[in-house]
C-alpha cells in the first residue's frame, strides 16, 4: 500500500510537472475554493473530532478569550475582561453589541446556557477533555457572568481561548447539535451558507463582525470540499478549482515546490512524535523495564537525520516529552545523542548483546516506524512493525499487550503540557510508565495557579521522564499547505487554517 | 417458475442475514468502536461516555438483535459518526453510486459488445488482436493509475474535463471511463467466445443458406443467443460497479456509496456499514434474479425448465 501511494506520487507529480501552468480565476469571484482530505462528523465543534471541524469552529464561533499567537498572551475576544474570584471561581464582563449570524444578540445568557449544556455530561459532548473541568455557570447581570470550575484548573484561559465556543443559547437549545451541525450559527468572521454532510462547507464572510482582536475577514466567500485522494488535490490546484490544500505529504508538497503559480510553505506544528516503552513492564518480563535497553534505544536513533529526509520542513528533533513552546514544557531534560556505539554498549551491558527481538504497535506514520526499525536493528533490536487501526493500538495498549508504541500527541491545539505529559503520565491505563513520583508532582503542577510553581514541578516531572527513559522523544511535525499564488497567508503552528487571515495578493 | 423465484428470494435472504451478522462481528473484533468514535488522543472518561451512550457494554448478540429489529423496519438507525439518519446519508450517496455504476455498464456494454462482435467476425485478424489488446490492458491497468492518468492528460494538459467533483454531468465522464474500462474485458472476451462456439453451429450454416443477410444472421440469429451467458455476467459486474467503486470514487471525489463504505469500517461506524452491507449484497441478489429473468426472455428452452 504504502509503495503504491509512493509511486502515486511519484506518478501524479513527475507527469503534472510538464508544462502545465496552474489558471485561477477565483480572485475575481472572491471565492477561495479549499481542499479537506477527510469527512468532519459534525459542524458543531462539541461533537467533532477532526481536524477539518476546528477549522470551521475557529472561522464560524468565538470563545471568551483569545490567545495572541505572537505574544502567547490572552485578550478578551467575547469578554473585554476577567477576574478570579477565587480558585474555581472566573468572573468574566462580555463585550457588548455583538450579534449572532441569526441577529439575536450576545449577553450573558449565552455564555450560561452553552456552559451549562457542554459541563453535563448528559448532554453526550464528544470532546469531554475540553468541557470536563466546567461545573457550571451563573449569571450576574446581562453582560457578566460567572463560571464555575469542577476543579482547579489553571490551563482554563487556554481552553477557553481554543475549544470552548460559545453558542446562541436560544437555538441551541431549540435545534441541539444535529441542528447546529447542519445549519451552525455563531458570531464568529464567517456565517455558514450551506452544508453538505461530509463533502461540501460554504462560509461567506460575516460583514457585521464585531473588532475581535482575531482580527477581520477579508475573503468574500469560502468553499471547502472534501476531496480525499491528494493527487486529485493536487490536479485541482494545478487547474485552479482549488486556492489552497494543506497537510500534504512532505515528499509530494517538496515537488510541487517548483511549480509555477503554486506556493508550498510549511509550518511546524504542535504536533510531537515519540515512543513509549513498557517500563512498568505491563506486557510482563520484557527487557524494556531495564532503562539501559531504553537509553540505548535512544541513543540508537538517528533523530536529526529522520527531520531532514523524512519530515524536512519546520520539523525539530525535540527531546521533551512535548512541544519546546507548550508552557511547562522546561528545556532541561537529559539528552541521549545518536550513539549507535554506546547504545550497544549499554544493551551488552544489559545483557542483550546477543540481540533482542521487541513488538512495536503503531497506526500511522508508517515510513517514520520503518526508520526507527532500520536504526534500531544496527544495534541488535529486532522491531516487529504491527500496523492497526487506531482503536485497536489503544485497545493493545489498555489490555497491556503493547511492549513498544509509536505515538504522536498534537496535544489538540493546546499551548499547555497539561494536554500531554499530564494526559499520558498520570497512570491512566496509556501510562507506560506508572511513576509515582511523576504522578505527584503532574498533580501539583496541574493544580497549582503559580504559573511559576507549575513550570517548576513540570520541569521535575520532565527531568525525570527523560531520565528514566520512559519515552523516546523524537521530533516536532510539520504541515505542508501549498496555495495558488493568488493567496496571501503564513501558516500558523496550531494546525489550524485560519480563514480569517487569508487574503488575495 | 414462481416456486423457483421464492425459494431464490428465501436463499437470498438467509445469505444476507448471514453476511450482516458476519460483519457485525468483524466490526467488533477490529477494535473497539467507542474508542474509534471517541476520535484519536480521546481519554477513558470520552470512551467511557460514548460507549454508555451508543450500548456497546451490552452483550454483542443483544445489540446484532436490536439491529436486525430495526433494520426489517427500515430503521437503520443514526450514524455513529455523523450522528444523522442513516437513511438519508445513504439515500444521497447511493444516487451518485447508482449513477455511475449504470453510466460504467452502459459505456462497458456499448463498448464490449460491439468489440466482442467484430472480433468473432473475423478471429486471428487485425482486428481481433487489436480487440484482445483493449481488453488486456483494461483487466491489466489499475484503475487508480488509469484514472490519474486521465486526470493528467483531460483535466491538466487538455483543460476539457474537471478533475474531481459531481456538478455536472461532465464530471462523471472520467469516472464513467474508468469504471467501464474495469469491467469492459470480461464482457468482450465472452461476448466473442459465445459468438465463435453460434457462429459454427448449424442454425446459423442454416440461416446463411436460406440467404439471410450477414448483419441479420449476425444479430438476430448469432448474438440473441451468444449473449445469455454476457447477461448474467454483466448482472453480477454491476453488482461489484455499484458496491466496489471506492478506488473510483475516492480518485474523482465523487462521494457515493462505496467510498462512504470505506471511510464508515475505518470510523467502525456500525449502523451505516451494517445498512450498506444490508443494500450491497441485495443488488447482488436481485441483479443476478434480474440476469435469471432476463435469460429466460432470451431464450424460451429457460423459460419451461
Amino acid at each position: 500500500m504504502k509503495t503504491l501511494r509512493s509511486l502515486r506520487h511519484v506518478l501524479a507529480v513527475s507527469s503534472l510537472l510538464v508544462g502545465a501552468t496552474p489558471a485561477f480565476a477565483d480572485k475575481a469571484d472572491d471565492t477561495l475554493k479549499v481542499a479537506f482530505d477527510g469527512e468532519i462528523n459534525n459542524v458543531d465543534s462539541y461533537f467533532n473530532t477532526t481536524r477539518g471541524g476546528v477549522v470551521l469552529q475557529r472561522a464560524i464561533w468565538d470563545g471568551l478569550v483569545h490567545r495572541d499567537s505572537a505574544t502567547g498572551e490572552y485578550v478578551g475576544n467575547l469578554a473585554t475582561s476577567w477576574e478570579w474570584i477565587d480558585d474555581t471561581t472566573l468572573e468574566f464582563k462580555l463585550r457588548e453589541g455583538v450579534v449572532f449570524h441569526d441577529g439575536s444578540p450576545f449577553t450573558a445568557d449565552d455564555v450560561v446556557g452553552t456552559v451549562e449544556f457542554i459541563s453535563n455530561p448528559d448532554s453526550g459532548v464528544i470532546t469531554q477533555r475540553f468541557v470536563s473541568w466546567l461545573a457550571g455557570a451563573e449569571k450576574v447581570d446581562d453582560y457578566t457572568v460567572r463560571l464555575k470550575l469542577a476543579d482547579v484548573f489553571p490551563a482554563a484561559l487556554e481552553y477557553l481561548s481554543g475549544p470552548i465556543s460559545i453558542y446562541p443559547s436560544d437555538y441551541y437549545a431549540e435545534v441541539g447539535p444535529d441542528g447546529m451541525g447542519m445549519k451552525p450559527v455563531g458570531t464568529g468572521p464567517y456565517r455558514v451558507e450551506s452544508v453538505k454532510p461530509g463533502e461540501r462547507y460554504v462560509l461567506t464572510k460575516n460583514e457585521d463582525y464585531f473588532d475581535s482582536p482575531k482580527g477581520a475577514p477579508s475573503i468574500g466567500t469560502i468553499d471547502i470540499r472534501t476531496i480525499p485522494d491528494v493527487n486529485t488535490q493536487i490536479a485541482e490546484l494545478f487547474t485552479g478549482n482549488i486556492n489552497v490544500a494543506w497537510r500534504l505529504p512532505s515528499d509530494l508538497a517538496q515537488k510541487l515546490d517548483n511549480t509555477p503559480g503554486i506556493t508550498v510553505t510549511s509550518a511546524s506544528s504542535i504536533r510531537v512524535g515519540f515512543i513509549m516503552m513498557d517500563a512498568a513492564g505491563r506486557t510482563g518480563d520484557t527487557p524494556l523495564s531495564d532503562v539501559r535497553v531504553r537509553r540505548a534505544i535512544n541513543h540508537a536513533i538517528n533523530r536529526q537525520e529522520m527531520v531532514d529526509t523524512l519530515l524536512k520542513g519546520g520539523s525539530q528533533v525535540v527531546n521533551t516529552p512535548c512541544f519546546p513552546e507548550q508552557f511547562g514544557c522546561v528545556q532541561e531534560y537529559v539528552e541521549y545523542d545518536y550513539d549507535p556505539e554506546k547504545a550497544k554498549a549499554l544493551l551488552a551491558e544489559a545483557g542483550y548483546d546477543d540481540g533482542v527481538s521487541i513488538d512495536i504497535y503503531a497506526f500511522s506514520n508508517q515510513d517514520y516506524v520503518e526508520a526507527i526499525a532500520g536504526y534500531l536493528s544496527e544495534v541488535g533490536v529486532t522491531l516487529n512493525i504491527k500496523m492497526l487501526k487506531f482503536p485497536a493500538v489503544v485497545e493493545k495498549m489498555k489490555s497491556d499487550a503493547a511492549p513498544m508504541v509509536f505515538m504522536s500527541s498534537g496535544s489538540w491545539s493546546l499551548n499547555d503540557v497539561s494536554a500531554i505529559i499530564s494526559e499520558f503520565f498520570k497512570h491512566s491505563p496509556i501510562d507506560f510508565a506508572q511513576d509515582d513520583e511523576v504522578l505527584e508532582w503532574l498533580n501539583v503542577a496541574d493544580t497549582a495557579i503559580d504559573p511559576e510553581v507549575r513550570k517548576e514541578y513540570y520541569g521535575k516531572a520532565i527531568m525525570k521522564i527523560t531520565d528514566q527513559a520512559f519515552w523516546a522523544p523524537m521530533f516536532s511535525y510539520n504541515t505542508f499547505y501549498a496555495f495558488s499564488d493568488t493567496v496571501d497567508y503564513t501558516p500558523t503552528n496550531d494546525e489550524i487554517l485560519h480563514f480569517i487571515d487569508m487574503q488575495w495578493k | 417458475m414462481i416456486q423457483f423465484l421464492l425459494k431464490r428470494i428465501l436463499l437470498a435472504l438467509l445469505v444476507s442475514l448471514t453476511v450482516s451478522l458476519l460483519s457485525f462481528m468483524l466490526m467488533f473484533l477490529s477494535g473497539d468502536p467507542a474508542v474509534a468514535i471517541a476520535g484519536e488522543g480521546a481519554t477513558d472518561a470520552d470512551v467511557e461516555l460514548v460507549r454508555l451512550r451508543y450500548g456497546f457494554d451490552r452483550p454483542i448478540g443483544i445489540q446484532y438483535l436490536d439491529w436486525l429489529g430495526g433494520a426489517v423496519r427500515g430503521e437503520f438507525g443514526d450514524s455513529y459518526y455523523f450522528n444523522l439518519p442513516v437513511s438519508e446519508l445513504i439515500a444521497e450517496r447511493l444516487s451518485v453510486t447508482m449513477t455511475l455504476g449504470l453510466c460504467g455498464m452502459g459505456f462497458a456494454l456499448a463498448t464490449a459488445i460491439p468489440l466482442g462482435v467484430v472480433a468473432a467476425m473475423r478471429p486471428n485478424s487485425l482486428i481481433d488482436r487489436t480487440a484482445l489488446l483493449i481488453s488486456v490492458v483494461g483487466q491489466a491497468i489499475p484503475s487508480f493509475w488509469f484514472g490519474l492518468i486521465l486526470i493528467v492528460v483531460f483535466a491538466i494538459e487538455l483543460r476539457w474535463l474537471p478533475p474531481s467533483g459531481t456538478e455536472t454531468w461532465r464530471h462523471f465522464i472520467m469516472p464513467t471511463v474508468v469504471l467501464g474500462y474495469y469491467a469492459m474485458p470480461a464482457i468482450m472476451r465472452l461476448t466473442r467466445a459465445g459468438m465463435l462456439e453460434v457462429l459454427n453451429s448449424d442454425y446459423i450454416r442454416t440461416a446463411r443458406a436460406k440467404g439471410s443477410s450477414e448483419l441479420r444472421v449476425m444479430f438476430k440469429h448469432a448474438l440473441r443467443n451468444a449473449i445469455i451467458p454476457v447477461v448474467s455476467l454483466a448482472a453480477v459486474q454491476l453488482g461489484f460497479m455499484l458496491g466496489g467503486s471506492i478506488v473510483v470514487e475516492s480518485i474523482f471525489a465523487l462521494h457515493g456509496a462505496g467510498y462512504l463504505a470505506w471511510e464508515s469500517i475505518a470510523r467502525n461506524d456500525l449502523p451505516t456499514v451494517q445498512a450498506l452491507i444490508l443494500i450491497f449484497s441485495m443488488f447482488y441478489i436481485v441483479f443476478t434474479l434480474l440476469a435469471d429473468v432476463l435469460n429466460a426472455w432470451l431464450d424460451p428452452r429457460m423459460r419451461s425448465s
